[in-house]
């Protein structure tokens, strides 16, 4: 059989249907003039002749049609005449598809918008060879928080441990750029040579690291991005060999990553260079390494954490018990669940949401539909009656769904490239991927399946109808008297539609309160009128006094900015990101052992904790006097006290940080606990100490700047400041503190606004839904209705039957959304926090709410019952 | 290629128009007139089967259509058999008696 053949026939018919339909008649006609010729061979007149040919061919228009009908391009004719009349019908009724379209767009735009974020992040693998096999090292502490690794336990690890073809560490970096331009500051990393080995990529220019670069005083190297490449070295690839200067150290560029390159582990980093750890000084035990692997073929991820917690607790026993707590345990995680991990339960919940919109979306198209149906049905029924068949009729529908559907869903995806946009703006901190976002394939597939589906659904349902139709009964019967039928459907509809709006009322209601209780939450400090910047030490100024000098001089003309109150810096900045923990390790006396605790070290200038108006417990502040040579002192967190001395007293004990060799810090007060990661995490063992009496000095610190008014307005005065102190320094991350305070509960905050925006959504829905299925009602009861009022009902009464009926359908609705949400809170109880996901003052006034906007949607078609004039209506019989 | 998926008198269509126009290029009047005087009347080709069929059959390639003068002067639409037509034809032929004699030797035996 020709395909060939099929094809060019069946579109030159096609294109060419005046052409084709002129041969088939001249065919057909042709055959009838033969006919009739035999005929008149055999002896009969032309005119009898032609009357039995016509007799014997029967109807030309139909043979015509019989033959025109058999080809495949038939198919697409018919497909093209319903598009067209379905085209026109919407046109007709104007209203009802401009309604359809933006509401199908809503749910299917939320939707999509929502999965183009959520499949790179959650369900794509990561951009690297087998991704599957990559996979993070964390400690956990005996009370389930994470902890970074050390250098040591990565030795110990990388030799022991049979499950992994490689094994790599890295920690942040944040070196300053000299050149012929302004000095820049960048993200970067330190990495072990394997680092990209372990992902599985290499430099697209140049080479890899080598074990040799990542021994202590090999020649510095460094790795560039492709975007750095680009911006700072016009792309030229003579920079291989060059070196460069980064804190007025020459490094020698060996490699340029690829442009595709994309670092889910610290996707802002520009630079790369070996770790080139020193096990010398004693610092191989701090925890500041974050572990990533690739595991061996065929490795499972619960034999990995098997051979790490054996091998571990070796390194642990043999090398160096004492800076590790007895109960270490160890976590091994897919590097995708590790890169998710905070926001995963935030994306989730939003899925699920936009997924509730889309039902509640469907279930009011749906509602639209019916009422639709009901004034369509004697259309049906003359159609019906001339001739057309019931296959016809219902394809006849589908179509016009399909028609619906494909706008609405056309719509959409307009409707979520706006959404990306809006969803890549709010998005918290802490999202991964964030250049993967975006309209791909993927997506596209994905708004055309749920278009489909949602065309099919509606689809059936006036298909149904169709299929029902009686056309002697129904064109008997005026379109007034039919409504009946449906009104079960309906109002179940609208059930369901209050059931899934108070579900997400809720969940939206939980967040919103959960999310003002975090604000509520003391932070430990004072975040008002504060300005924090980030700056390094100048690399001129080599050795711990010079650094230290540099700071401390900046700090004093800070001080003297007017507006300023106070001023102050610190080696590391709550809510900022930074995560600086060390191991202190308290000295054995009478009462109590040695005894090892994590908790975070901060290296402050004196005046730090009174800028922040972190307050103090017991014991004193640091002073002046508290200097490099003088007797080293600390002050500890709270909770550290708490955990290591209870109700004892802790004034006058001594710890050590980092390394057990070191000089021991006698504690000389105690202040409150801060949250230093974000107000929802409470990790608060901290240790402060004067920044000069820290044997290694800290390369960057940040100053925290309190106003007497508004802070931000300090900014350039500051800056000026600093830059007295020594020209040209970079200065980053100015940020208020508040603004970190916020920013810090990003996750929940992200999820708080799409929950309230899908929330009113569907709010509005229900309310439109409620609304429609009174108003057709009322409609329909219009004569019942002026019988009654006729016969005497008061107006009280009309009134009643109205809201009778609205309120009646919310009230059921409700029940059933409050158990659906007392279930489906379960999917967000991550994000909730001091408040238990069946709050009892969310659900009542989440009920509140919709019992309001359901009067609210009663009241017209009440106004409108009451109204009816009984004279007009039964005189209209 | 149909003869088992569709009905016998389609089947038989296809089969008696190509063996028809196997004899001589014709145009459709002309077969429905030969396949109606050789079967003796027992097959009346109805002229929108016929039409339809011809049509499968040139889309299908086992037919060349072109509009040619005939004796009488008229404008027609000549059918005739392509080589693709012509095995198909062969094929079918073969079929149908195979088939023929297989339900004759049935009917034969419950006789």
């Amino acid at each position: 059989m020709s395909l060939w053949r099929q094809l060019t026939r069946g579109l030159r018919a096609l294109f060419g249907r005046a052409a084709a339909d002129a041969d088939l008649t001249d065919e057909v006609r042709h055959y009838l003039e033969e006919a009739a010729a035999s005929h008149a061979a055999r002896g009969l007149s032309p005119e009898a002749a032609l009357r039995a040919a016509r007799l014997e061919v029967g109807s030309l228009t139909a043979v015509t049609e019989e033959v025109r009908a058999s080809g495949w391009e038939h198919g697409i004719e018919t497909l093209a005449a319903d598009v067209k009349y379905a085209a026109r019908r919407l046109h007709t009724e104007f209203g009802f598809t401009v309604v359809v379209v933006l509401t199908i767009a809503l749910g299917i735009g939320a939707i999509t918008a929502i999965f183009s974020a959520v499949n790179p992040i959650l369900f794509e693998p990561l951009p690297y060879p087998e991704a599957g096999r990559l996979v993070t090292i964390t400690e956990m502490r005996s009370d389930g928080s994470r902890n970074d690794g050390t250098f040591g336990m990565y030795r110990g690890l990388a030799e022991g441990t049979r499950s992994f073809d490689t094994l790599a560490v890295f920690k942040p970096w944040q070196p300053t750029l000299q050149g012929r331009d302004q000095a820049e500051r960048f993200d970067a990393q330190r990495v072990s040579a394997d680092y990209f080995r372990v992902l599985g990529l290499s430099p697209v220019l140049g080479r890899d690291f080598e074990p040799a670069d990542d021994r202590v005083n090999a020649p510095a190297v460094v790795i560039l991005s492709h975007a750095l490449w680009r911006r700072r070295f016009q792309a030229n690839p003579a920079i291989l060999g060059q070196s460069i200067t980064l804190d007025e150290r020459p490094y020698l560029v060996v490699g340029v990553m690829s442009e595709r390159f994309e670092n889910v582990l610290a996707p802002a980093a520009e630079l790369w260079a070996p770790l080139q750890y020193d096990m010398s000084q004693g610092r191989a035990w701090g925890h500041h390494l974050r572990t990533v692997g690739r595991l061996g073929r065929a490795i499972g991820i619960d034999q990995a954490a098997g051979d790490v917690a054996a091998v571990g607790q070796r390194v642990i026993v043999e090398q160096r018990p004492e800076t590790y707590a007895a109960e270490v345990m160890f976590g091994v995680a897919s590097l995708q669940d590790d890169v998710t991990r905070s926001v995963r339960p935030a994306l989730l919940a939003v899925f699920g949401a936009s997924a509730l919109v889309l039902a509640i979306v469907c279930v009011n198209v749906s509602n639209l539909f019916l009422a639709r149906g009901v004034r369509r049905r004697s259309e049906f029924a003359l159609r019906a009656a001339l001739g057309a068949g019931r296959t016809r009729l219902i394809r006849q529908m589908i179509t016009e769904s399909f028609v619906l559907a494909l706008l609405g869903g056309g719509l959409g995806l307009g409707l979520s490239i706006v959404g990306v946009r809006v969803l890549v703006a709010l998005s918290p901190p802490g999202l991964p991927r964030l250049n993967a976002i975006g309209l791909d394939g993927a997506v596209f597939a994905f708004a055309l399946t749920v278009t489909t589906a949602v065309g099919l659904l509606f689809g059936l349902i006036p298909a149904r109808q169709a299929a029902r139709t009686d056309p002697q009964r129904d064109m008997a019967l005026g379109s007034q008297r039919l409504a009946g039928g449906n009104r079960r459907i309906r109002q179940a509809l609208v059930i369901s539609e209050v059931a899934l709006a108070l579900m997400l009322l809720v969940g939206s209601g939980l967040l919103f309160r959960s999310l003002a209780r975090l604000f509520a939450m003391p932070p430990g400090f004072d975040a008002r009128n504060v300005l924090t910047m980030q700056v390094p030490a100048p690399a001129s100024r080599a050795g711990a006094g010079a650094t230290l000098n540099f700071f401390a001089s900046a700090r004093d003309v800070i001080r003297s900015v007017p507006g300023v109150e106070s001023a102050a810096f610190t080696s590391q900045l709550p809510m900022s990101g930074d995560r600086d923990e060390y191991g202190v390790h308290f000295e054995a006396e009478p009462a109590r052992p040695a005894q090892s605790y994590g908790a975070f070290r901060y290296g402050v200038s004196p005046g730090y904790l009174e800028t922040m108006r972190i307050s103090l417990r017991r014991g004193r502040f640091f002073e002046e006097h508290d200097r490099a040579g003088a007797a080293p002192v600390a002050l500890i967190s709270e909770s550290l006290a708490q955990l290591r001395f209870g109700t004892g007293d802790p004034i006058g004990r001594r710890l050590r940080i980092g390394p057990t060799d070191g000089a021991p810090y006698t504690i000389v007060g105690v202040v409150d606990d801060v949250r230093q990661m974000s107000l929802a995490v409470g990790e608060s063992a901290a240790v402060y100490i004067p920044a000069s009496q820290w044997p290694l000095p800290d390369g960057v610190m940040s100053f925290v700047v309190r106003a007497r008014g508004d802070a931000a307005a300090l900014t350039p005065a500051v800056r000026a400041a600093i830059w007295s102190a020594d020209k040209n320094q970079p200065i980053v991350r100015v940020a208020l503190m508040e603004d970190l305070v916020a920013a810090s509960a990003g996750e929940r905050r992200f999820a708080v606004i799409l929950f309230e925006g899908f929330a009113l959504a569907a709010l509005v829905l229900a309310a439109a839904g409620i609304y429609g299925v009174l108003a057709g009602s009322v409609a329909e009861r219009t004569r019942e209705i002026g019988v009654r009022s006729a016969l005497g009902a008061s107006r009280g009464s009309i009134l009643g039957l109205v809201f009778r009926q609205g309120l009646g359908l919310t009230a059921i609705g409700a029940l059933i959304g409050l158990a659906g949400a007392g279930a489906a809170s379960r999917v967000i109880a991550g994000l909730l926090i001091g408040i238990s996901r069946y709050d009892p003052l969310t659900y009542t006034g989440t009920v509140a709410l919709l019992a309001a906007v359901s009067v609210a949607a009663c009241s017209v078609p009440a106004w409108r019952a009451v109204r009816i004039d009984p004279a007009t209506t039964l005189r209209a019989e | 290629m149909e003869q088992r998926s569709t009905d016998v008198i389609q089947g038989t269509l296809d089969l008696l128009i190509l063996k028809t126009v196997s004899l001589q290029p014709m145009h459709g009047f002309g077969i429905a007139r030969r396949i109606e005087q050789v079967s003796r009347g027992v097959f009346k080709v109805n002229p929108g089967s016929l039409l339809t069929a011809l049509q499968r059959l040139e889309r299908g390639g086992w037919l060349d259509a072109e509009w040619r003068q005939t004796e009488n002067a008229r404008r027609a639409r000549i059918y005739t058999l392509t080589k693709a037509g012509r095995k198909r034809l062969e094929a079918e032929a073969e079929g149908w008696s195979r088939r023929a004699s297989a339900v004759a030797r049935l009917l034969k035996a419950e006789a």
